[in-house]
């Protein structure tokens, strides 16, 4: 290997032919995730991305890393064992609402829980696709879909809420037709050590066509997102005067020189900060009465799994210091028969 | 009290069966093949290291031994109860496969023990009890109707050894300092000393195991060691006029031994395999009866650099076995049957993207949680059949405690050099039971090598499904190599180019390779030895666990001039390559499992024409020596 090779986007692109349908957001998801690695430099041979199933899930197969396209929901679980087994491959996993959220939940919630060092890129459309057309985890109450003809009676998952219950270190969100965010909250999450979930707001042209189009349509996106920056204040739309400001125990969006607001009075976003009551607040943020946040909006540092795992065996071998099985054995119970 | 003890002493003279006519009185040493000895009493009372340090002794002065532990399925039940009882068999002496059928001698500690062990006691065999917890609370806690235990249960006092352990325990400690509850605790040790002089085992032996296991607590070491002599001296002393046994040696291979059950050697063989491929070992696992102590003596070896991870789920256990595995390690998950099903999916993934894994199913009673802490082999058609599509892997089976050894060594050799999922069927009996083990020398297994790619490929047109034409097997290209950065999974692949294919005979030809893979194992696994007499009318067939009473029963027919041959598979899928033509010789077949028949109709599919026979037992024990002898005689003789 060349030393300090510097990696262009197209290095991480196989030969394959991109099946997604045209229009999907998808295609904007996998040309930010390629420029993602390309940014962060870890050589493709270094790289698996791991998936499990959904149209999102076909995603290793247009990378020129290692892959792996695997069952329904266990892409989680899958990945685990690939960090833990070689903890010095960067190790991706690709998986949508329905996957990740419904059938491979518990495998979602652990993984963040034990904070193994894995970015998770979570394809967000509100609806099972490859499936044409049920209502996901994350379809929004008394939406119409195939499974639901009279309308869904139950509430959806908001990730973010997921990934801070159980105890998560890192959450991103992103937008597919915001490409630079994209690969801004990738290459973000590449280089926290740690579980880093990057929810990205995807467009399905077919089965959900313009779910997300009330923060995402060009008019509007300015005034109903807000892009979080670690460090910098919270202030967005179109003319970059309105701003967040805390209103009691409340998030409250103002006009800076209105009702008496100034610039002083807005949030300076502090994403590296453990207590995460803000950052859920912030992340619960829709786009209504509040814009919907944007950006990493939690990147703490934590213990890792895989360098405790690590640290760990490498202690107790250092301790006992067995060359071998059969050294270990002698060392416990043993007679001979002469 | 001596008295009565004399007078069981006498008993035992008359009950356990002597081989040896010549010995003279005066000796007071009586010689046995072979004896059974059960050890019982409250699931506190510390029977099963009683029972452990009995079995190593024996087997360091020459025994063969073979155990079983029997626990009760709750684990603290109320003290005393019957359903807190838990059991420790020990067979020892010279030509022992199993554990025993029924005991020589039982230890009770409590009336509990006595009521719900007594069925394990051969006619006539001798009760050693804790009269000190025989008062009429213990009796009631273990719903006696009256306040003669021994009369209720219809035995007979003569071959009943009363003797006060508690009382005798805490005079032995009156002097230790240790406070009642931890000198009460020490009444195990005495019931082993006892039963150490009855049987003439070395003390001192005992002594060494009991200040090992305790050094990290000094005062309860020697309060145990104490104990124990004493145990033994107050049996020296007490019975001085009585005989004690001595049991038949075996002349066993030269070497250094260990006890060891079946869960711990199927952990010892995967790191063996692992030593011997260059590979680290994964296990991702998920606690389940019977098989967590896998996961526990693999969590212990982080200082031989194995990582053993609890995962959420039996699925995810799979799951992170199948990522590590693509990542280039030896992986293996471990369950019992119920977490078998769980994991058949990830299984399939790992037939399709054909990647090593060694899936290890300690079977127990079923369907559905069924019988945990007991044993079957109702998980076979399960193993070959329980999932989607056409998806043939490896299916091996371990026949003894010490073979789990050498069956995880081998599942773990054919998964790397084939690429393929091996399931490694052990079951609850084996997995608990222990046998003595020589420790092998680390050359006396083979060496491992995985099918990996060869740098040169990449410039003859490497594609991840390339395949070895003689095996049929893919090469392995490992995530981190420079260059050879692909793509699996679990959607059917060309043939050639490797990519995603739906074309029909591209499917046929990929089905095919498959198949051929796992058919192409059965050049590398050994073939069938006949044992037994081979020139016989009756054929016994079996497989796994039920080994030791299959081979008692056939050996014990032979000695008697009765003709019985056996063959006993550790290979299921695919079969030993002379298994046919062995079973074509014989007029008749009979297959012997702790099921319905499975094993039966998976060879009357593989081998037809031949009527298989069937003798079966699902009742979440193991077979009976006696059974098999009485039903095998039936089969000679009809």
């Amino acid at each position: 290997m060349e030393e300090n090779k510097k990696y262009t986007a197209q290095d991480y692109k196989s030969d394959q032919y991109v099946r997604w349908c045209p229009g999907c957001g998808d295609h904007a998801i996998v040309i930010a995730l390629q420029k993602a690695m390309a940014e962060v430099g870890v050589p493709p041979h270094q790289t698996a991305v791991i998936s499990g199933i959904g149209c999102s899930s076909r995603l290793p197969y247009y990378m020129g890393t290692y892959g792996f396209h695997t069952i329904h929901g266990r892409g989680g679980a899958i990945a685990s064992g690939v960090k833990m087994a070689n903890p010095e491959l960067t190790v991706w996993q690709v998986s949508g609402d329905g996957d990740c959220l419904a059938i491979g939940g518990n495998h979602f919630i652990h993984e963040v829980r034990r904070n193994i060092d894995i970015n998770i890129l979570l394809m967000n459309n509100k609806i099972y696709g490859l499936t044409k057309g049920q209502y996901s985890p994350t379809t929004d109450r008394g939406s119409v879909t195939k499974s639901s003809p009279y309308g869904t009676v139950e509430d959806p998952f908001i990730p973010a809420e997921l990934v801070f219950g159980a105890r998560g270190t890192f959450f991103a969100r992103s937008l597919d037709v915001e490409v630079a965010t994209t690969v801004e909250v990738l290459a973000a999450a590449a280089s926290h050590k740690g579980a880093s979930v990057c929810e990205v707001l995807q467009n399905c042209v077919i089965f959900n066509n313009n779910i997300h189009s009330y923060v995402t349509d060009k008019e509007v996106r300015a005034d109903r997102t807000i892009h979080l920056r670690h460090g910098e204040k919270m202030i967005f739309g179109k003319d970059m005067n309105r701003g967040i400001v805390l209103d009691g125990y409340m998030l409250k969006a103002v006009t800076i020189g209105e009702d008496g607001y100034t610039i002083d009075d807005v949030l300076v976003h502090d994403a590296k900060t453990p207590n995460n009551t803000l950052h859920q607040m912030l992340a619960m943020m829709d786009g209504h009465e509040l814009p919907l946040a944007i950006g990493v909006i939690r990147d703490v540092e934590a213990p890792n799994y895989t360098d405790e795992l690590t640290r760990q065996v490498e202690e107790v071998k250092g301790k006992k210091n067995f060359k071998s099985l059969r050294e270990y054995i002698l060392s416990g119970d043993t007679w001979e028969v002469k | 009290m001596h008295q009565s003890i004399d007078q069981s002493i006498e008993v035992v003279n008359l009950n356990l069966q002597t081989n040896s006519n010549e010995m003279t009185e005066s000796t007071k040493v009586k010689a046995l093949d072979k004896v059974v000895v059960r050890f019982s009493g409250d699931s506190g009372d510390g029977m099963q290291l009683a029972g452990n340090i009995f079995s190593a002794i024996s087997a360091a002065i020459g025994n063969e031994i073979s155990t079983f532990p029997d626990y009760p399925a709750e684990i603290r039940a109320p003290q005393g109860t019957l359903s807190g009882v838990s059991g420790f068999q020990v067979h020892i002496g010279k030509g022992v496969y199993t554990p025993g059928d029924k005991a020589d001698v039982l230890v009770a500690m409590n009336p509990a023990a006595l009521k719900t062990q007594i069925q394990f006691l051969k006619k006539g065999g001798v009760v050693i009890i804790d009269t000190d917890s025989f008062k009429e609370s213990d009796l009631k806690k273990a719903l006696y109707e009256t306040d003669d235990a021994i009369a209720e249960l219809g035995i007979d006092p003569a071959q009943v050894m009363s003797v006060a352990i508690t009382t005798l325990t805490k005079e032995s400690l009156a002097d230790s300092g240790l406070d009642v509850k931890s000198i009460v605790r020490c009444k195990n040790i005495f019931a082993l000393g006892l039963v150490c002089w009855l049987f003439d085992r070395p003390v001192s032996q005992a002594g060494h195991m009991l200040s090992h296991k305790f050094a990290k607590k000094p005062t309860i070491a020697e309060a145990n060691v104490k104990v124990l002599n004493d145990g033994y001296n107050y049996g020296n002393n007490i019975h001085a006029s009585v005989s004690t046994y001595r049991v038949e040696t075996a002349s066993v291979r030269k070497g250094i031994y260990t006890d060891l059950n079946g869960n711990t050697a199927t952990a010892w063989g995967l790191i063996a395999a692992s030593e011997k491929a260059g590979l680290p070992l994964f296990l991702g696992s998920y606690p389940i009866t019977p098989a967590t102590d896998i996961l526990h003596e693999l969590a212990k070896r982080k200082d031989l650099g194995v990582k053993a991870v609890q995962m959420e789920d039996e699925i995810a256990g799979a799951c992170s076995a199948i990522g590590a595995a693509f990542a280039g390690n030896l992986a293996a998950t471990s369950t019992s049957g119920p977490g078998l099903a769980l994991k058949s999916e990830a299984i399939g993934l790992a037939v399709m993207a054909e990647l090593p894994l060694v899936v290890i199913d300690v079977q127990r009673g079923g369907p559905s949680t069924g019988l945990p802490t007991k044993t079957e082999q109702t998980d076979l058609l399960q193993a070959l059949y329980g999932r989607n599509g056409e998806s043939p892997l490896v299916v091996v089976a371990a026949s003894t405690p010490a073979n789990c050894y050498d069956m995880a060594f081998n599942a773990a050799k054919i998964a790397l050099e084939h690429m393929t999922p091996v399931i490694l069927l052990t079951d609850g009996f084996i997995a608990n039971g222990s046998t003595a083990w020589r420790v092998p020398e680390d050359d006396e297994y083979p060496e491992i090598h995985p099918n990996y790619v060869k740098p040169e490929m990449l410039n003859e047109g490497w594609k991840p499904y390339m395949r070895n034409p003689e095996t049929m097997v893919r090469y392995w290209a490992i995530p981190g190599m420079e260059g050879f950065m692909h793509r699996l999974g679990g959607l059917e692949k060309d043939a050639k180019t490797s990519a995603i294919s739906n074309d029909p005979a591209n499917h046929a030809r990929m089905v095919a390779a498959r198949q051929a893979k796992i058919d192409n194992v059965a050049n590398d696994i050994p073939q069938l030895e006949v044992l037994g007499n081979p020139d016989s009318d009756l054929l016994v067939i079996g497989w796994g666990g039920t080994y030791g009473h299959l081979y008692s029963a056939v050996t014990d027919m032979c000695n008697k001039g009765k003709n019985v041959a056996m063959i006993h598979f550790n290979y299921i899928k695919p079969l030993p390559s002379n298994a046919e033509e062995i079973i074509r010789r014989y007029k008749k077949v009979v297959v012997c499992e702790l099921n319905n028949g499975q094993f039966a109709s998976y060879l009357a599919a593989q081998i037809p024409g031949v009527e298989f026979l069937r003798y079966n037992k699902v009742e979440g024990q193991p077979f009976s020596t006696g059974e098999l002898v009485e039903h095998f005689t039936q089969l000679i003789e009809k």
